[in-house]
């Protein structure tokens, strides 16, 4: 199973190291990373691969947003078939 | 591939602009609950609704969180009440209010739908008394909504059920004064009505559904309009139809994946995707407010009725593409309440309700969620259902009317009901009476549909 991880907020030191600690300690493999800087705002966007994952999606997303609470920025984890659903015909 | 352009899109909609998943409603047919006595039906409309209900609410917050789509409301919709009444002549239809409402707590559903009754040609055996129940059903219970079809294209209207409807109306405001009349605002009086209608509270199961389906309603104004807020102003109006075209397309296509995934989970059969532009009291997510993005200073001005007529169109070809069953009500909804927008247009003095009867001619539904004087007559209602019924039935579309008598408060109050339900000012109604055509009682015969002008 695959999914999207978006991080925006506020650019700071160390966003990307703290979101890929909690994959790994959930046994997710990073696929893809982009992030971009659009002014303040720091917007990044990580394929995942959570078929070999030893948490639950429901725990692995809530454990993803409150590390985006500790870090102050809005952290989502979505099941990729949103997107698909949304912008492709 | 990602396209970061494409996930930031969908974030903002849902983060910023209210985008989400209105309903996912759960049809369950009664039919075959129906006992000579009461008592024993009740038990199995208990049981069958509690067995087959069990896990949508866990289901639909599962999907929920997976596929990061909101999912606001959780409900139920059921045969008609009156149909099970027909063969229990002794039973008190009560008793049946009571137990859908201990049914949708017991699964934990926040509304259920379906008592009802279709009486566009005429009663049959326990309609009526189903519709003089309304009013008590109504007070003594928090989570039925109750419908009334009194109308259609192809077989008129049924004025003694209109002249009925004024009288209910009346009463279901007046046995909930206490809570804002919010008896009224549970009660919707139909012409033409879906019958895999998702939404509220106008929800009920029709006879030719299967057992049990799945149906969801999609929302979504707040992306309509902060779309179109991107436009230039000087955008043609073939540009706006197209993104609103656009837009469409991409709300439905997520409700579309949730009915998919709520369907295969629960083992039920998928229905329909009503692709509704379903307001909400929150700043922004308004249909009034697209109308005026669109360029109109205050929703209710001349020019009202031609962009709601465009905005409606472009909704239903967007979503019409976006999934393989359309059904429900689908088009932009005109709660007055429940849209800020339109809250705000009432009280600016730009929106009448006479303004809203010309808008309901080429929308979805029709006069919904108004609060009228609370010294309205009875026979008034009745009258304004009858030319909500007789601008369906001509047009061939549903139309309906909410309307909340506003018993025990006087003009310049607000009406306060919570929630999505929202809040609204009294708008004043003709006073004239239509009082002696309400008497005449009878059908007005159907429209013919050729020779049109």
């Amino acid at each position: 199973m695959e999914a999207v991880i978006t991080v925006v907020g506020q650019d700071k030191v160390g966003i990307l190291a703290e979101v890929c600690a909690v994959c790994a300690r959930a046994n997710v493999n990073v696929e893809e990373v982009t992030q971009r800087i659009l002014r303040d705002t720091f917007a990044m966007i990580m394929l995942v691969d959570l078929s070999r994952a030893t948490s639950d999606f429901t725990a692995f997303a809530e454990a993803l947003r409150q590390k985006g609470e500790a870090l102050g920025v809005d952290i989502r984890c979505t099941r990729q078939e949103t997107y698909d659903a949304m912008h492709r015909i | 591939m990602l396209n970061t352009n494409d996930i930031l899109e969908t974030i903002r909609m849902i983060s910023d602009e209210h985008l989400d998943v209105r309903t996912v409603t759960m049809g369950i047919s009664l039919l075959d609950c129906a006992d000579a006595d009461g008592k024993k039906a009740c038990e199995k409309i208990y049981r069958k609704i509690t067995e087959r209900a069990k896990d949508l609410v866990r289901t639909a917050d599962e999907i929920s969180a997976a596929y990061g789509i909101p999912i606001v409301n959780k409900r139920i919709s059921v045969t008609p009440v009156a149909m099970l009444l027909a063969c229990a002549p002794d039973a008190d239809p009560v008793w049946y209010a009571k137990t859908l409402d201990a049914a949708a707590k017991a699964v934990g559903v926040n509304f259920i739908g379906g008592y009802s009754a279709l009486v566009h040609k005429g009663f049959s055996a326990g309609d009526e008394r189903l519709i003089r129940s309304i009013p008590e059903a109504l007070a003594a219970t928090e989570f039925v909504c109750s419908s009334v079809n009194v109308g259609s294209t192809k077989s008129g209207i049924n004025m003694d059920a209109v002249r009925l409807m004024g009288p209910v109306v009346r009463e279901a405001a007046e046995r909930t004064r206490d809570s804002m009349c919010a008896g009224a605002a549970k009660l919707v009086v139909f012409c033409n009505a879906p019958e895999d209608n998702p939404f509220m509270a106008g929800a009920f199961h029709g006879p030719g559904e299967p057992d049990c389906v799945i149906h969801v309603g999609v929302s979504g104004p707040g992306a309509v309009r902060a779309a179109l807020a991107k436009l230039p102003k000087d955008a043609s109006l073939d540009a706006v139809a197209e993104l609103i075209k656009r837009t469409a397309f991409k709300i439905t296509r997520m409700g579309q994946l949730i009915g998919r995934l709520a369907s295969q989970k629960l083992g039920v059969p998928f229905g329909i995707v009503d692709l509704s532009l379903a307001p909400t009291p929150a700043p922004g997510d308004s249909v009034a407010n697209i109308l005026e993005e669109i360029g109109l200073e205050s929703c209710g001005c001349c020019g009202t009725t031609a962009a709601l007529a465009m905005l409606n169109d472009a909704v239903k070809k967007g979503g019409v593409m976006a999934s393989n069953h359309v059904g429900g009500l689908s088009g932009a909804f005109i709660p007055v309440s429940e849209d800020d927008g339109m809250i705000r247009a009432v009280e600016r003095g730009s929106l009448t309700i006479e303004k809203l009867e010309a808008m309901t001619a080429v929308c979805s539904v029709g006069i919904d969620m108004v609060v009228i004087p609370g010294d309205t007559d009875a026979a008034v209602i009745s009258a304004l259902i009858a030319d909500e019924a007789a601008i369906g039935m001509v047009n061939s579309k549903t139309t309906a009317v909410r309307v909340i008598p506003a018993i025990g408060y006087k003009e310049g109050d607000v009406l306060d009901f919570g929630g999505l339900l929202g809040y609204a000012p009294i708008l004043p109604v003709s006073a004239f009476s239509p009082s002696v055509f309400v008497a005449r009682g009878g059908r007005i015969p159907a429209p013919i549909q050729a020779l049109k002008n």
